[in-house]
């Protein structure tokens, strides 16, 4: 009885708490100054240590990291003289061209062709089109230095993340020791490592690179562990009663045998990878993402939407093409004889190379697709933003104002009115309540490091953001959810939009979003909401039809009506999903934040980007991780959540 | 049989699953009791075997008993907790990484309960994958492979993949898998447990022609007891991870060594398993014909019924140990005590 009281007490407490603002003392509101500890300066002092000082024995760090930058610099050139640049003699304006890159007739149809090799001719169509549209509308230099950088990222990522995740398979030590930081390199938002990466690294294309492939990897580590750990042991036991070497076991047997899932896993990385490398832009990766930044910074609708609909086609280009060859992976090549007979496709895109790019100097028009023949669309997003914001300015502000005045600023209020020890006892004791002494000391932790910070309300702030975001997201998705899981149509085009969205990267949806209700808490938590809508949806609709069809059965012969059916049965048994879906949400909604600092709110993320905008390393890292606390503080706290309801509905296993 | 040379044998082997279970062992040994109060579980224990050149020794009990991890612990799939186990002599757990690759390339086969084909492979690739291994060229292999699939009435499903076939053709391809390298030690764990009755008897009959004619050592697990009454040389029940009782199938419906064994055969026609040897009576009176004291009585039961004299029942050196009446099959058939 007074377990279920509890929470609601303490709720009722926390308002009156809320209430009480003005009596507060100053030092409950806000942690004194002599609580801070100058941390920011201490990661300052030891990075300019680290590339200053430190040595590796025989050579300093700073050599490392210039070995390392050259490493990645000489494959990128390549990249881009196939892409972009071709091998030109002399600087500048005065550049002779030698050698012309790939004609946009001849990667548009390698594209397509790819796509007709991994799955059929609409896929190789609609590929093509995409690649086209590049052309035609004008952003195909951009979209290629994009597609180069993640020509070049990608690789490295599938290749570390697979040996670092064959090392955890095969060594559960390593496994322990990497875990925790492949999921500080999850949490941390992006911004934050681009901070010491523009530190060691300097501005440029090479330090782009490299936070991609750092922000891309974690995940095919995961699934290259998680792959292999799934394959039946009969099959691990097969290969070693047949006398495998440990080398012939991995490459012959389980690497093969786990090739669906490690496409999955490549997929990912190209998403990922294109997500940052927009992002990266911001430290001189150039591209799309630099056009549409740049587009932001001026306001200019036009050229945002035109560069943000080309990001689009780029992900949806590359991700129909990465799944639709993973689907492919587990297909024999029934094909035989020599390689020429074997290979007819890519003889004739090599064919076409070389035609376009001989043919192309004496009709430049098949090398680079003509200027007459670009289309614009710049003027008619800006009069079709323009028109709505004359026509509907009153209604659209009349929502965000109301959004704002009964919704966001109440919470915020709320949440920054709460003075700071009442809400690190209400974290520490939600982790007692849901995992006793070690997720309460994590909780209590982690608070504290907040506090310590000195980011006290910035941390609330995002909170606030954060959670009213999430809120949104779920209340519209789960709906979405159950009936995407109740209904096939329905199913299949929530589906379809929810894929979709989840290509585009994060920073598209600003641009809408922007265009219509300007800068500030309503543009960001609109654009968090859209980023972050898509596990709330998937993972319910998943959860739901996931549970067992007897139960269904069982509980219609009882007589309960479809909607008892929903509430009694299916939600109650689909919540551990329901919950892993939301805790997805929150993470999204975070890293989103982080790109919403864009449009000018006062979190964490603002931090994190005006640390960024200072190549302030030391106050950069220390907002990163204080998102990152706040990450994990709610991923454990939710986890754990999910494992007693598992427990509860005795479906064991741990979350 | 017993002339013949130990293939395969093990020593007090155990395999406990759960923490620290070597600590168990170092004391006096653990009763099932002890093993379950430390919390571990007992999969295989103390388990003592000979396996004899030529001999297909059968291990049955119920599931859970120990069976596949008893299996794997002979082929070294998996470390035991304690014990030893020889192959040929030579002390496996001793046997350096490297030499035990080539045992397992040329010596020894698997077939497995739950199949283990390999989805990325064709049918015709996954027969021949242990000869790839072993560094066979692609023509002899695939030629090799191409021979065991029509074997095992497979032909013309050559090019499909695993996930295309019934769980009765998946089987049978691990089953040709492991007939392609012909080892001198076979262990096959459930190896006809998907198959109907026609192919596995098919499939029970190819291996006891492979098994005549090229003195392979087989060792068996079946839950299927007419299965192992077919083929079984001696039978090993198996309860909780010990062996109860090791004996040939006529010896455990005789004389069972407990409750459980007994059980456990409860159901056996017994004139499947009973042979003219153990029910010949002294006597000596005119008979109708000499018939062989190995023979079971279901094989001779209508001859015997049919004369009206007795039979003499003969040892294997052609003596006579006894005779046997047709009441005296009856008696067995219909299960009137004895
Ligand atoms: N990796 C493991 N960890 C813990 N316990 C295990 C492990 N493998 C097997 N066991 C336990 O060992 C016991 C024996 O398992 P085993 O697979 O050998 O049974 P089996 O006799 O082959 O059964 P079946 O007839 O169902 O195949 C079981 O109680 C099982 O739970
Ligand atoms: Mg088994």
């Amino acid at each position: 009885m007074t377990a279920r009281l509890l929470w609601p007490g303490l709720a009722a407490l926390s308002l009156i708490l809320a209430a009480l603002v003005a009596q507060m003392p100053g030092w409950a509101l806000l942690p004194p100054a002599a609580l801070h500890l100058d941390m920011a300066a201490w990661v300052s002092a030891a990075m300019v240590w680290l590339v200053e000082q430190a040595t590796f024995g025989l050579f300093t760090v700073k050599q490392a990291t210039r070995a390392l930058a050259a490493m990645i610099e000489w494959p990128y050139e390549a990249a881009r003289v196939l892409l972009v640049d071709g091998i030109t003699e002399g600087r500048g304006r005065k550049a002779v061209t030698l050698v012309p890159p790939l004609s946009w007739i001849a990667v548009t149809v390698a594209m397509g062709t790819l796509g007709v090799y991994a799955r059929n001719l609409w896929l190789g169509l609609g590929v093509g089109a995409l690649f086209l549209y590049l052309a035609v509308f004008g952003q195909w230099e951009s979209a290629m230095i994009t597609l180069a950088s993640i020509v070049i990222a990608v690789p490295i990522g599938v290749m570390g993340g697979l040996v670092l995740g064959v090392a955890a398979y095969l060594s559960p030590r390593f496994d322990r020791l990497q875990s925790p930081v492949l999921d500080l390199m999850q949490t941390v938002p992006t911004f934050a490592y681009l901070v010491p990466i523009l530190f060691l690294f300097g501005f440029g294309p090479v330090a782009a690179l490299l936070a991609t492939v750092i922000y891309a990897m974690p995940p095919m580590v995961r699934i290259t562990t998680l792959a292999l750990r799934s394959i039946p042991p009969e099959i691990n036991d097969f290969a070693r009663m047949v006398g495998c070497t440990g080398w012939q076991r991995l490459r012959k047997v389980l690497l093969p045998a786990a090739l669906p899932d490690l496409m999955v896993g490549v997929n990912q990385v190209i998403m990922l990878s294109l997500n940052m490398v927009i992002i990266a832009s911001m430290i001189g990766a150039g591209g799309l993402g630099f056009d549409v930044l740049n587009a932001l910074r001026r306001l200019d609708i036009g050229a945002g939407v035109e560069a943000g609909l080309a990001i689009t086609a780029l992900a949806v280009a590359l991700d129909r093409l990465s799944q639709a060859l993973a689907l492919r992976a587990g297909l024999p090549d029934a094909a035989t004889g020599s390689w020429i007979k074997r290979h007819p496709k890519t003889l004739a895109v090599l064919a076409l190379v070389l035609a376009t790019g001989l043919l192309g100097l004496v009709w430049p028009w098949l090398q680079t697709y003509p200027k007459a023949g670009e289309l614009s669309t710049k003027a008619f997003w800006s009069d079709l933003v323009k028109s709505i914001n004359i026509n509907y300015f009153d209604q659209l502000e009349a929502w965000r104002t109301f959004v704002l005045t009964y919704m966001l600023l109440p919470v915020k209020r709320f949440l920054l009115a709460l003075p700071w020890p009442w809400v690190v006892a209400l974290v520490t004791l939600a982790g007692w309540q849901l995992g006793r002494a070690r997720l309460a000391a994590l909780c209590l932790g982690l608070s504290l490091f907040l506090v310590a910070a000195g980011l006290w309300e910035q941390a609330m702030t995002t909170v606030y953001l954060c959670g009213v975001s999430v809120v949104v997201a779920v209340l519209v998705g789960l709906p979405l959810g159950v009936l995407a899981a109740s209904n096939a149509t329905a199913g299949k085009v929530i589906g379809g939009v929810i894929d979709t969205l989840q290509t585009l990267p994060s920073f598209v949806y600003l641009i809408p979003v922007v265009m219509l209700f300007r800068v500030g808490d309503f543009s960001a938590m609109t654009a968090v909401v859209l980023y972050a809508l898509a596990p709330a949806v998937r993972y319910t609709a998943h959860g739901l039809r996931a549970v067992p069809e007897e139960l269904v059965e069982a509980g219609t012969v009882c007589g309960c009506t479809p909607w008892q059916v929903l509430t009694r049965i299916r939600l109650p048994m689909a919540l551990p999903d329901i919950l892993l879906g939301v805790n997805q949400t929150i993470m999204l909604a975070l890293s989103m934040l982080v790109i919403t600092a864009l449009v000018g709110t006062r979190d964490l993320g603002q931090e994190v980007y005006i640390a960024l905008t200072r190549a302030d390393t030391g106050a950069g890292i220390v907002a990163g991780v204080c998102v990152a606390a706040l990450a994990i503080i709610a991923d454990r706290l939710i986890a754990a959540g999910a494992a007693q309801a598992r427990a509860r509905l005795g479906m064991g296993g741990d979350a | 049989m017993t002339d013949r040379p130990v293939k395969l044998a093990c020593r007090h082997v155990w395999k406990l699953y759960g923490p620290h279970p070597e600590r168990l062992l170092s004391g006096a040994v653990p009763s099932l009791e002890q093993i379950r109060a430390a919390g571990l579980v007992g999969a295989v224990r103390d388990v003592s075997l000979e396996v004899r050149t030529g001999e297909i020794f059968v291990i049955m009990g119920l599931s859970g008993s120990g069976k596949s991890t008893l299996v794997r612990c002979l082929s070294r799939l998996i470390e035991p907790t304690a014990g030893e186990i020889l192959f040929n002599g030579q002390d496996l757990l001793q046997t350096s990484a490297r030499e035990m690759i080539e045992i397992r390339r040329h010596r020894m086969g698997m077939v497995f309960q739950h199949f283990a084909l390999l989805p990325h492979l064709t049918v015709l690739q996954n027969v021949a994958f242990p000869l790839e291994i072993q560094g066979v060229d692609r023509a002899a292999r695939e030629a090799r492979a191409a021979e065991v699939i029509a074997l095992v009435g497979l032909a013309g499903r050559e090019g499909n993949f695993p996930r295309q076939l019934s769980g009765g053709q998946q089987q049978r391809v691990g089953i040709a898998r492991s007939l392609a390298v012909e080892p001198e030690l076979w262990f096959l764990d459930e190896p006809f447990s998907a198959l109907d009755p026609l192919i596995r008897r098919e499939m029970q009959d190819e291996f006891l022609r492979i098994q005549r004619q090229l003195q392979k050592t087989i060792i068996f697990i079946t839950h299927d007891f007419d299965e192992a009454i077919r083929l079984a040389d001696r039978i090993a029940i198996m309860k909780d991870g010990a062996v109860v009782q090791v004996a040939t199938p006529e010896q455990l419906v005789l004389a069972p060594a407990d409750a459980y064994v007994a059980a456990f055969t409860a159901h056996v026609p017994r004139a499947k398993v009973v042979t003219l040897a153990s029910i010949a009576q002294p006597g000596d009176g005119p008979v109708a014909g000499n018939l062989p004291g190995s023979a079971r009585i279901e094989a001779v039961a209508d001859q015997i019924e049919a004369a009206s004299l007795p039979f003499a029942v003969l040892d294997d050196e052609g003596r006579v140990i006894g005779q046997v009446t047709g009441r005296a099959v009856i008696d067995v058939l219909i299960g009137r005590g004895r």
